[in-house]
Order: structure tokens, then sequence, then C-alpha cells
């Protein structure tokens, strides 16, 4: 049920200080309000994945905790360290910590795969091109991908290939924090199931944590020590939480809020009808 | 999604009310402009910064270099032969009723150099590579790939803009050379081949009414349409809407911007660089140096 108060976070270990810390954020494009007083507290080695259908601001709260999004207001803070607070040389050092694994992979066109998973390499260290070489060989066995796709441009090779070789390029500078955005679109169900599993993989590396934005539920099971839930914020009355849901993936299955079943068991409803009369508004309006 | 009406935003009704909404339609256009020339001002100001703060890397800059000034050479050859050729046609009628055709070469030469050259040179780089970046960045903007740079911890404006706005602003000159010489070659060449004028009167009245300082005087202008155009172009792609309409709107409007920009300009150095002129030569007749 839609709750009044502002969400706050569950399911966290209090003796210890979270590592990434989103603090009442809100997210507002021109008159659009995207995300609405979010609280979220993420602790180091867990995977959060965050739920939510089409438009309710999921990328956005991603993009957000690394800072390519400013905040409306609230903050979000790594290991105790505002964001906002950061300059554009302290937050660009910041987001060595980061990986970010872009729903369309987001590969740089211009180069080959190994020039894209080498790039964060030879942006940010001094290491010889050997060693380069070296490790972006290892990363590609890492993610599966065939050695023969190196010097291939990223137009050449298949969206699931582009995908993998988007999770090598954000695993490149070994990161604390792994972002996923829509990991699996896009893909068939057999490579949607691999991606899961590099997923897994990444997630047993000392230390990894991880947040999955998806609304696939396969993923979320799959992958989730903890689901948040988010709702469109033009569904909700004022002061309603936009976090419908915070829980373990055992408590989504036995959640009985109606908003949270459609969502899981992947329901129209009356959906349809809804988006139809509010197309009907807008027509009348213009 | 329900939707509350502002009140505050519907007008009254009748004739105030129409001229409250010219009123309102009018600031919210110098609003929008002053904030435009704000944004890309912080734009250029950010790329001189880190032209200056950090070394180019050289991988980086060549396939830019070459893009911008390697195959843009043929087509602003072409276009300066044939505007060459040109203006002797639309030139020669006029100054043969005045029997002055061997005058030719000096109108024909001192346009080329002083304007022609250098707008030409522009308007083509505009066109081929103003438009390109603007659609290039504007994909890299839509398809996040400018996000992934920014979570790399890589500065977009140090790999993207750069290497363009330098390519741009130095070899743009060498292009306004070409332009000059190609227009220079065109307009002698039908002057003399087609027409028949002579051409030691003809190159001894170009040698009369064009000096170094009229050469000179296009290559320092061409350098400011060189910024411009890339300052231009990288903006309206790094700002670029959604979608492949976005996208080709951001290249259309780089090119118009641009071209809007060059000969605004083109008309304020020109009546500076006249002031100048005047200044260091108050004599009048100019010699070629």
């Amino acid at each position: 049920m839609p709750t009044a108060a502002p969400h706050r976070p569950v399911h966290r270990d209090d003796a210890a200080p979270p590592l990434l810390r989103v603090d009442s954020v809100g997210v507002r494009f021109g008159r659009q309000e995207v995300l609405r007083d979010i609280g979220l507290d993420l602790d180091a080695g867990r995977t959060l994945v965050i739920l939510g259908e089409s438009g309710c601001g999921k990328t956005v709260l991603l993009k957000a905790m690394i800072g390519l999004v400013r905040p409306t207001s609230g903050d979000v803070l790594f290991d105790g360290r505002s964001l906002a607070g950061m300059g554009d040389r302290e937050l660009a050092h910041l987001r060595t910590r980061y990986g970010f694994v872009f729903q369309g992979a987001a590969l740089f066109d211009s180069l080959s795969i190994a020039d894209n998973v080498a790039f964060p390499l030879r942006e940010h260290t001094r290491l010889p091109e050997a060693e380069i070489r070296d490790i972006v060989a290892t990363l590609v066995d890492e993610v599966g991908l065939p050695r023969t796709v190196l010097p291939k441009k990223p137009v050449e090779i298949s969206g699931g290939m582009r995908k993998r070789a988007g999770l090598a390029r954000a695993l490149a500078l070994d990161p604390q924090v792994v972002l996923y955005d829509e990991p699996t679109t896009g893909l068939d169900p057999i490579m949607s199931d691999v991606i899961n599993e590099l997923i897994l993989r990444v997630k047993r590396r000392p230390g990894v944590t991880s947040v999955v934005v998806t609304h696939d539920m396969h993923t979320a099971r799959k992958v989730a020590d903890r689901i948040v839930m988010l709702y469109p914020l033009f569904r909700l009355g004022p002061g309603q939480s936009q976090v419908v849901f915070d829980g373990t993936p055992d408590e989504l299955d036995r959640c009985r809020d109606p908003r949270i079943r459609q969502f899981v068991e992947g329901r129209a409803g009356s959906r349809l009808r809804e988006l139809q009369a509010e197309q009907g508004r807008e027509e009348a309006s213009a | 999604m329900a939707t509350t009406p502002d009140s505050a935003a519907v007008p009254p009704p009748g004739v105030t009310g129409w001229f409250a909404e010219q009123v309102a339609n009018l600031g919210g256009f110098v609003m929008s402009l002053v904030a435009g020339i704000g944004d890309v001002s912080l734009f250029a100001v950010r790329t001189v910064g880190w032209i200056v703060a950090r070394r180019q890397r050289r991988d980086v800059l060549l396939p830019s270099f070459y893009q911008i000034g390697v195959r843009s050479l043929p087509v602003v050859a072409l276009t300066g032969l044939f505007i060459g050729m040109v203006l002797a046609v639309q030139s020669y009628g006029q100054f043969k009723a005045l029997g002055l055709q061997t005058r030719l070469g000096s109108v024909i030469n001192l346009s080329l150099v002083r304007e022609l050259g250098p707008v030409l040179a522009a308007t083509m780089l505009a066109g081929r590579v103003g438009s390109a970046m603007a659609a290039e960045l504007g994909t890299m903007r839509v398809t996040e790939q400018i996000d992934a740079l920014e979570s790399m911890g890589a500065n977009p404006i140090y790999y993207l803009v750069v290497p363009r706005f330098l390519g741009c602003l130095l070899l743009i000159p060498s292009l306004t050379v070409m332009a000059d010489f190609m227009g220079v070659l065109g307009g002698y060449l039908y002057s003399h081949v087609l027409l028949g004028i002579d051409y030691h009167h003809y190159w001894e009245n170009s040698r009369a009414y064009v000096d170094g300082f009229d050469f000179l005087m296009g290559i320092f202008k061409s350098v400011f349409f060189g910024a411009a155009i890339a300052l231009v172009s990288c903006h309206h792609g790094f700002h670029c809407d959604h979608g492949a309409e976005g996208v080709g709107r951001a290249a259309t409007s780089a090119f118009v911007h641009s071209f809007v920009l060059i000969l605004v300009l083109d008309l304020f150095l020109g009546i500076w660089l006249n002031d100048v002129h005047d200044f260091f030569r108050p004599e009048g007749p100019r010699r070629l140096l």
C-alpha cells in the first residue's frame, strides 16, 4: 500500500555505513517531475534490483547514483561523500570506482571492440600497451566473447555480443559498484540468461556491489538480494511514496499489493482503457 | 496523466489579453535567446579550458584533422574555381561597357581574397563538416555514448569537442587559401581563355588593387568562422533531442546557425578590419607587398 511518509530504507545492516546512500532524491525535468523524495541505502557487496514499469524513473535514479543526472533535490552519497558537493575532477575520479552497463551498450561506434574495452585503462592508468592488451583479452574471455570480435566495430557484432562487450568495458577498472541499465532488454531468452549468469559472476567478485534496473522478473528473481519497486509519479497521489516495495525476492512474491501483483504477473488490467482516456484528455486540451 | 490547469498562465480575454500574450511571447523569445548565447559561451569557455588544461592526444586529433581538412579540400577547391569563373562572367559585361575589361582581375581577385574565399570555405565547412559533427555528436548523445564517456570518468568536451574545434580553427586558413587560389585561377582562366583579356594587364591591375593586407584579412576572418562553426555545431550535437528527428534537427540547425553567424561575423570583422587598414595605410591606393 502507498505510504504517506517518504520512503526510508530497510533491510540494511546498521552497524556498517552504506556504500551508496540515496538521500531524499527528487528529479524534475522542466515541469515534469520524475522522481520524488527517494531514499535508499545500499551496502557493499549486495545486489539491488530496481523494478518498475516504463517511465517510472528507474534509469534516471540509476544515472543519479553516478552523477550523470543531477538531482533537483536531495543528494547521493558514495562512501559518505556527497556527489553534489564534488567538482568535475573529483566526480570524474570517483567514477573510476563505478562500472556502468548501458541499455544499448553505448559502445563507441568509431572504435573497435578492443579499443572500447581498453578505453578506461588508457584513460586512467599508465599501463604499457602489451599489458592493456592482456587485460582486454582476459575481460572478453570472462564475458564469454570470442577474441575474434576484438578488431571488429560495434556495428559488426550482435546485440548480445555488444551487451557483453559493454560489461567487459564496465569491469575494466575493477569497479566497486556496477550499475546495469536494463541489461536483458532486447535479447532472446537464452542470451538474457547468459547476461544474468554474468551478473551473478560479477556479484561473486569480492566486495562488488551491483544495482540492476530492469522490468524483467526472471532477472530480478535470479540476481537480486533486495528488490525495490518504483511506481510512476503520475499514478500516485500527493504525499504517497514512489517506492511501493522494498524487500527480498521472496517477500515480493508474497506481497499482496495489487499494483505489485499486476506488475509481477504482467497483467494489463484496466491500463489500456486508462491510456486511451489519457490520450483523449490530451487531445481535448490540445 | 491528470493535470490541474494553471490559471495564472491563461491570459485575460480581448485586446489586452492578446497584447499581454505577445509581450509574454517576446519575453520568452528574448530569454531563450539570452540563455542560448550564455550556454554556447560557457561551452566555448569549457572547450578553451580543456585545450589549455590537458595535452591533446595525437590519435584523437589526427582523425578529426583528416576529416575536417583533407576531405574538405576537393569540394572547397571545386567551388572556389567556379566562383572565380562566375565572377568573371557576371562582371565582364559592366566592365566592357565602360571599356575597363582589363580591370576585371582587380575586382575578381579583391572580392575573392577579402570576402568570397573565406566565406565560401567557411560555408562549405559548415555544410560538410558542421552538420556531420552535429549529427555524429547528436547520435552519440541519443545512444548514450556521451553518458558512457562521462561514466568512465572521461570528459566529453576534451574527447569530442576539442579535436573538432582545433581542426576547424587550424585548418580553415588552409581551406581559405585553397578557395582563394582556385578562385583566382578560375577567374583568370575564364577571362583570358574565353574572354580574351590580355594576361599582362589582367595581372598588373590585380597587383595595383589587391595587396597582402587583403589576403591576410580574409585569412584572419576565417579563423573566427572556423571557431564559430565548431562551437555551434558541437553545441547542437551535445544538446540534441531524442530520436532520429532530433539528430536531423540538430544537423540542420547547426548549418543554419553557423551560416548566419558566419555572415554576422563577416560584417563586423569587415568593418573593424577596414578601420585597421585605414589606420595603418591612410595614404590611399594600395600596392602588392
